[in-house]
């Protein structure tokens, strides 16, 4: 698991590979607290290439969308592998947090 | 449990009823040196009764009482000794007294008029959970720290799980969880409601340790809490959701399936906050996945509604509520258990009762995954129409 950031402006994609799960779930999360700054005004995880995402990590997503919401922040995930859609859709965060299919979608959505 | 001595508990309440009922209906667990009751008859006598008796294990307190009511009691008992653990007697479906009792530490409730089986069950696992505690407490420089903290962990979830079943004219319930090595976060529970109604829930705590392990025991009591005032599974969700929602700046959340079984029609009600969909298993033992409801995992957004379906089931069908620990074990190739290969176990000849299908999941499951490592927590529970 690694984070690749990339910034344009005031948007920032992240993209997170391979598996999160309790054994590097916090190794995530402060990944993910270093990429992002204070003045990103729309931040998009693009998990692409993320196989696997075990609850830990989706907590960590979750809070992150919290703290961004906060800051009044836009917030998306997009390019869900199959497994990772699932696990979206199974424990209903889908309806809480925008997924788009592709990073385009994203961008265009969120006005990025 | 053993012990060199009787378990000491404190029994709180303003009804002088109580005292003889008590030492009746326990009377053998007394004659056998078990346990020990002290009585009081509101908050100040508890205090005092804490201050000068040794060696108290728990109390059991009633809300209502004059000079001082079992609500402010829950807020002294941490100064006079942070490890004991107590109960609250409330009246049926009063989440508020209930919600306040447990934010203000309290390990489990029981409702009025007192069931004594059910109550014996509660005092039995809040004085293991307190031996564990102390245990784990004794044990502290001995161990690693994080090691030790997981070990309190899991005793705490053994703690809250049930150890024994209902089962009434039609209907058998049976569950089973097998914890990882380091520990996960499920539970499960089966509550009997009003009506003959039997609330079952399986549950999977998104994060580990001593604080996910607290969440889990404030999940599962409010749960219970709002089980017993029911008036339907999408509403208990609902209230568990909200209540969860109020105090949790760590921002975790449980995945939790709730539903309600009426014997007499065989009507299976469900409500699913974001768990894995169960399986509805035929008397012939063909399967379905029982259709989402759309429900979000609960405790992190407040105010959200929470969608109810329904099944029948015919004799000899099953529903298994199972979390992901289950499918998801993998093998030394790497492949998940899935949820085919946890149908295949009904397939054909399916298992005699419930508690034979939580043991022959279990065994799949082992099967499959031979010496590959498990890191989440398995978890089981059947509940099958005779």
């Amino acid at each position: 698991m690694a984070i690749q950031a990339e910034r344009e402006g005031d948007t920032l994609v992240a993209k997170a590979e391979g598996r999160i799960d309790g054994t590097n779930a916090r190794e995530f999360q402060d990944d993910l607290d270093s990429v992002i700054e204070e003045g990103d005004r729309t931040v998009i995880l693009n998990f692409e290439d993320l196989m696997y995402i075990s609850s830990a990590g989706i907590r960590v997503v979750l809070m992150t969308a919290k703290t961004l919401q906060r800051r009044e922040a836009r917030f998306a995930l997009c390019s869900l592998s199959e497994p990772v859609r699932e696990i979206f859709e199974v424990s209903g965060f889908d309806k809480i947090i925008p997924i788009h299919a592709s990073q385009a979608d994203a961008l265009s959505a969120l006005g990025g | 449990m053993t012990t060199e001595r009787p378990y000491k508990i404190l029994v709180v309440d303003d009804e002088v009823d109580l005292e003889p009922l008590m030492l009746q209906r326990m009377r053998r667990d007394i004659r056998a040196g078990r346990y020990e009751f002290v009585f009081a008859h509101n908050g100040i006598e508890a205090l005092e009764q804490l201050a000068t008796e040794e060696g108290i294990d728990m109390v059991l307190s009633d809300i209502n009482m004059p000079q001082m009511d079992g609500l402010t009691l829950l807020e002294q008992i941490p100064a006079v000794d942070p490890n004991l653990r107590a109960v609250i007697i409330s009246a049926y479906g009063d989440m508020k007294n209930i919600r306040t009792a447990m934010n203000r530490g309290a390990f489990d409730f029981v409702t009025k008029p007192l069931d004594f089986e059910d109550l014996q069950v509660t005092i039995e696992r809040t004085l293991q959970h307190v031996a564990d505690w102390r245990e784990a407490l004794s044990s502290r420089d001995k161990l690693v720290a994080i090691q030790n903290e997981l070990d309190v962990a899991s005793k705490m979830q053994q703690s809250i799980l049930p150890s024994h079943f209902p089962s009434g004219e039609g209907y058998e319930v049976f569950g089973n969880m097998d914890p990882a090595r380091n520990v996960g976060g499920d539970f499960f529970d089966v509550v009997r409601l009003e009506n003959g109604r039997i609330g079952v829930s399986v549950a999977d705590v998104s994060d580990k340790g001593v604080p996910a392990a607290l969440f889990m025991m404030s999940s599962r009591t409010l749960l219970k809490g709002a089980a017993i005032g029911s008036t339907g599974p999408g509403e208990v969700l609902r209230e568990v959701n909200d209540l969860l929602n109020e105090d949790n700046e760590a921002a975790m959340f449980v995945t939790l399936f709730y539903a309600e079984y009426n014997p007499d029609n065989g009507e299976f009600l469900f409500a699913n906050g974001g768990h894995n969909p169960p399986l509805f298993v035929k008397a012939d033992g063909t399967s379905t996945l029982l259709p989402l409801t759309g429900g979000v995992a609960l405790g992190l957004w407040p105010d959200l509604d929470y969608d109810q379906n329904s099944v029948t089931l015919s004799p000899g069908d099953s529903v298994v509520l199972y979390t992901d620990g289950v499918t998801e074990a993998i093998n030394e190739q790497d492949e998940q258990f899935g949820v085919e290969r946890l149908q295949e176990v009904f397939a054909g000849s399916p298992p005699r009762d419930a508690e034979a299908a939580v043991q022959a999941i279990f065994d799949a499951m082992n099967d499959f995954a031979g010496d590959a490592p498990q890191f989440d927590d398995s978890t089981c529970l059947i509940i099958r129409r005779g």
